[in-house]
């Protein structure tokens, strides 16, 4: 176990030990392995590690073209947003292609990306557009909330047979954890509960789970116990995990760092109220607010969900009875 | 060399060139039947083919030309219009109809239809139909060859219309940067999708060959008559050798005609849809154009060179002619029988 590893280095930990592991595994993308000093570049060599033009759909594309036929690529896109303007290899080439061909071939390819820069990037570069890509069958898309998942995601990511968006949430970069040593892979399509509680059900999504831990400790000091659950993979998403909290507690928050409308909160609502229909007595949103990302930070603070706004809905939806299970 | 060896080896020789020759006929027909059968089942079995299909008659010379280069594990890239493809790699007619029909022996059990033919048991590992994508598809498929060092190399087909994509720049800067193993045959038909090419593309405007730009990425450019199989395997042939050698990717332009329609009607069901009548006569009136290619179909052509070269007889040619036409025959019926999926088969292959 390694004590203190930094969320990007439990990333490239990964990236490392599944290209050791499987000599299918390639690695390319903008800005990268761009001199010989490069340590990826002189662990794998030049065929296995590649630096890209600025050319996102033929980066995408030639992954999903490597993909079927026989390698495990890892596209480096640096910022999810840079996937819109390729958009059309990400949602309707990768996802589609095994199902057209009557499961024939299989795309095994990872876009990696980070999302959510809340650091001034202003009203591009900062925003959160996995609602786009986690509705959409074909597709697997994590988000990873700790330096642990990141690790063990990221290797699930790069031996499943599906394509899988990779998203890693920018402001954890440097966050630090405990990450096992060697071999860790975590299934994707499973939830983890970061915190058990009894009075309700926070879910959180990337950056926000950490800010729902937060929240957590805040209100146990007051007497409310939070159960803080983490999807980690939007897409297919564990609706039993997320449902059985609610149900046990009845009372939910959802905290997403996504816009109301476009977020994987507005879909777990829809899910809550399906199949917890007579367990819930109370379900509060916390999204960020609708608009673009500001660059002035007072402006940036505002729109986006943060600790007070979690404690807040939290105490109202205690406000409500919980029904008797 | 002494001259009775030297004697022999130019017979062997033409015997060699004369089997290849009859096997290239053979494919063009192939193609030709199989594509003529499509357009009859619109008007013969209404309802049976859904969708939009798209027919490579025009095409046969570029595709068979093309392909005679192609070593057995060599990838072939083409785009939705990718009947021709398939027969040429030994698919076996029937389920390629059946794909069409959308029957559970289709080639891909009825997921992906007329426009996404897939045998990658015969290294065809798919197509898009989006216009132009399949192009970084193919280049990627050529990485794998390159990472791998298997020696293989990738046949890369599009329209006219797909080199205006974005994909497509990207796709030929990328392949010329890495110097990827892939020819890109840009089979110019002269209409992407309704529009003549002289009205969108700014080579064609200038009045150069749209190979040209080839030019861009600092790599071969060539245009073909892309209705005689043996100048576009020539051509083709050089660019395959480049590839082979580790030197990168070239970029071939044959130049020919779609004989057909873009894709049948575009209807709402239950109206029934069937191939229209070619654009340049259907939109731009102009049958002067249409008649002048028809008289240079591949096909007729290719016929009478090899009848006057005596490669094949009057004869021969028929029983050529004759077995395509019962090989399809039996493909159509084969699909007829063929059972539809049940509905509930739709929720497999989605996840690997």
């Amino acid at each position: 176990m390694a004590k203190g590893m930094m969320y990007a280095d439990a990333i490239a930990t990964a990236i490392i030990e599944e290209m050791q592991r499987d000599p299918n595994v390639v690695f390319y993308g903008q800005n990268m392995a761009m001199t010989e000093r490069d340590p990826m570049l002189k662990k794998f060599g030049k065929e296995r590690v590649r630096i890209a033009p600025i050319s996102e759909t033929a980066e995408i594309g030639i992954g999903i073209g490597a993909a079927m036929t026989g390698l495990r690529p890892i596209v480096e896109l640096w910022m999810s947003e840079f996937m819109l303007v390729a958009f059309d290899q990400v949602i309707n080439e990768a996802p589609r292609l095994r199902y057209m061909s009557g499961g024939q071939v299989s795309v095994p390819l990872v876009l990696k990306a980070g999302y959510g820069f809340c650091a001034g990037w202003a009203g591009q570069h900062s925003n959160v557009i996995y609602h786009t890509m986690m509705g959409i069958p074909g597709l697997k898309v994590v988000v990873p909330s700790t330096p642990a998942d990141a690790k063990g995601l990221m290797a699930a990511a790069i031996r499943d047979d599906s394509p899988v968006v990779y998203l890693h949430p920018y402001m954890l970069t440097l966050d630090k954890g405990e990450v096992p040593d060697g071999e860790y892979v975590v299934p994707i399509g499973v939830a983890d509960i970061k915190r058990a509680g009894t009075d309700v059900t926070i879910v959180a999504i990337g950056w926000m789970v950490k800010k729902a831990l937060a929240a957590a400790e805040r209100l146990a000091k007051e007497g409310i116990s939070a159960e803080v659950v983490d999807p980690r993979t939007l897409a297919p998403l564990d609706v039993a995990t997320i449902v059985n909290s609610a149900k046990k507690t009845g009372r939910v928050v959802l905290v997403d760092q996504a816009p109301r409308h476009s977020s994987a909160a507005a879909v777990i609502a829809g899910e809550i109220a399906e199949h917890a229909v007579g367990c819930v007595n109370a379900l509060r949103m916390v999204t960020a607010l609708d608009a673009p990302i500001p660059y002035s930070e007072p402006l940036e603070n505002y729109v986006v969900p943060n600790e007070d706004k979690i404690v807040e809905a939290v105490k109202a939806v205690m406000a409500h009875e919980a029904v008797a299970a | 060399m002494p001259q009775k060896t030297a004697k022999r080896s130019a017979l062997r020789r033409v015997k060699t060139d004369s089997n290849r020759l009859r096997w290239m006929y053979t494919q063009m027909v192939r193609i030709r039947e199989f594509e003529e059968a499509v357009k009859r089942v619109f008007i013969e079995h209404p309802g049976v083919i859904r969708g939009h299909s798209h027919l490579g008659d025009g095409a046969e010379a570029s595709i068979v030309g093309a392909l005679s280069t192609r070593r057995d594990t060599d990838f072939v890239m083409p785009s939705y219009r990718c009947h021709g493809y398939p027969i040429v790699l030994g698919t076996p007619l029937r389920n390629m109809m059946a794909e069409v029909f959308g029957r559970r022996d289709g080639l891909c059990h009825g997921f992906g239809g007329s426009m996404h033919l897939a045998d990658p048991s015969r290294y065809f590992p798919g197509t898009s139909g989006i216009i132009g994508q399949s192009i970084a598809h193919a280049t990627g498929a050529a990485l794998t060859a390159q990472v791998k060092k298997s020696g293989q190399i990738v046949y890369c087909f599009f329209g006219d219309g797909a080199s205006k994509q974005g994909a497509f720049f990207e796709s030929l800067n990328m392949a010329a940067v890495w110097k990827l193993p892939i020819v890109y045959v840009l089979e110019n038909n002269q209409y992407q999708a309704y529009t003549h090419f002289s009205l969108e593309d700014a080579n064609a405007v200038a009045g150069d060959p749209l190979s040209k730009k080839a030019e861009a990425f600092s790599i071969p450019g060539a245009t073909v008559d892309g209705t005689d199989p043996e100048a576009v395997r020539k051509v083709v042939a050089k660019a395959a050798d480049r590839a082979r050698a580790g030197h990168g990717p070239s970029l071939v332009e044959t130049k020919f005609y779609r004989l057909s329609a873009h894709g049948n009607v575009i209807t709402v069901p239950p109206l029934p849809t069937q191939f229209p009548e070619h654009e340049a006569v259907a939109v731009y009136g102009n049958r002067k154009e249409f008649e002048h290619w028809k008289t240079k179909d591949p096909i007729k052509r290719f016929r009478a060179r090899l009848l006057k070269n005596r490669v094949l007889t009057e004869a021969s040619a028929k029983r050529i002619e004759a077995a395509a036409r019962a090989e399809v025959e039996d493909a159509v019926q084969f699909a007829l029988a063929s059972p539809l999926p049940a509905p509930e088969e739709a929720l497999q292959y989605v996840y690997a």
